[in-house]
């Protein structure tokens, strides 16, 4: 009996697939005054890739549906922070893009995620 | 008639519950990954709500799409510009830092001068809309 329930427990431990999608992929830039997000809970992620794509809550939206999409949100939740997972290799326009979309959905607290810097670069 | 034959309660054995346990926490340990959300912090002006300041109370940096830095029109290395940003603070702590971009201008270019900005301690810095091209 004891040999099943482990039998059991190890099979469901190997097939069990984790949630692997955690968002676009990007390649984080790099910076040294980084700071810690104060609490997961109030977190909104936005992704932008360096094509231009923005996704939301594992959903690709386009960029003028942010600002609603933001709105509902900090109706919900008022303290919510974004935080911007961004390329390095995204262009300001994209970025200055979805800074208007927020402040026209009044959520205005931001954090540009960013790696740890490594040490001589 | 069948004799049902007594049989004393089976215990299940117990000892390699430990292990059980033990792999279990040793799984969970591998396969949690702590996200450590960290970044540089900014708060966005709230829309409608431009200020008039004075002019001399602004520090204009702008950004060319190579990277290229102009602080007060004066061509600036990046890494140069915590010092001067820091020297200009001492001077008059009221100066707001104006970053302008180019629409093309790379985000790791961007963040490195808000970095440097972090660096120095300031803590008025506002983010000026690209030109439209």
């Amino acid at each position: 009996m004891p040999d099943i329930i482990f039998m059991l427990l190890i099979f469901f431990m190997v097939t069990t697939v984790m949630r692997e999608y955690e968002g676009l992929d990007v390649i984080m830039p790099r910076a040294k005054m980084i700071e810690k997000l104060e609490s997961k809970r109030h977190t909104t992620y936005v992704w932008a890739t360096k094509d231009g794509l923005i996704s939301v809550d594992d959903r690709i939206i386009h960029i003028n549906d942010l600002a609603g999409l933001m709105y509902n949100k900090v109706a919900k939740d008022p303290k919510v922070t974004v935080s911007l997972k961004s390329d390095e290799k995204t262009t300001m326009k994209l970025i200055t893009d979805i800074h208007t979309q927020l402040r026209t959905a009044n959520t205005l607290k931001l954090s540009y995620s960013a790696l740890t810097k490594k040490p001589g670069s | 008639m069948i004799k049902k034959k007594r049989r004393p309660l089976q215990e299940v054995n117990s000892s390699s519950m430990a292990d059980i346990a033990f792999l279990l926490l040793v799984f969970f340990l591998v396969t949690t990954t702590i996200s450590m959300d960290k970044g540089i912090s900014l708060v966005l002006p709230s829309e409608g709500n431009e200020l008039e300041v004075n002019r001399k109370n602004i520090v204009n940096i702008l950004m060319n799409e190579s990277g290229k830095v102009l602080l007060d029109d004066k061509p600036t290395r990046v890494e140069a510009i915590h010092g001067i940003v820091e020297r200009k603070i001492a001077g008059n702590p009221n100066l707001i830092f104006s970053v302008q971009t180019h629409p093309r201008t790379k985000y790791q270019d961007y963040l490195r001068v808000l970095d440097q900005l972090k660096e120095a301690k300031a803590t008025k810095i506002s983010i000026a809309n690209p030109p439209a091209f």
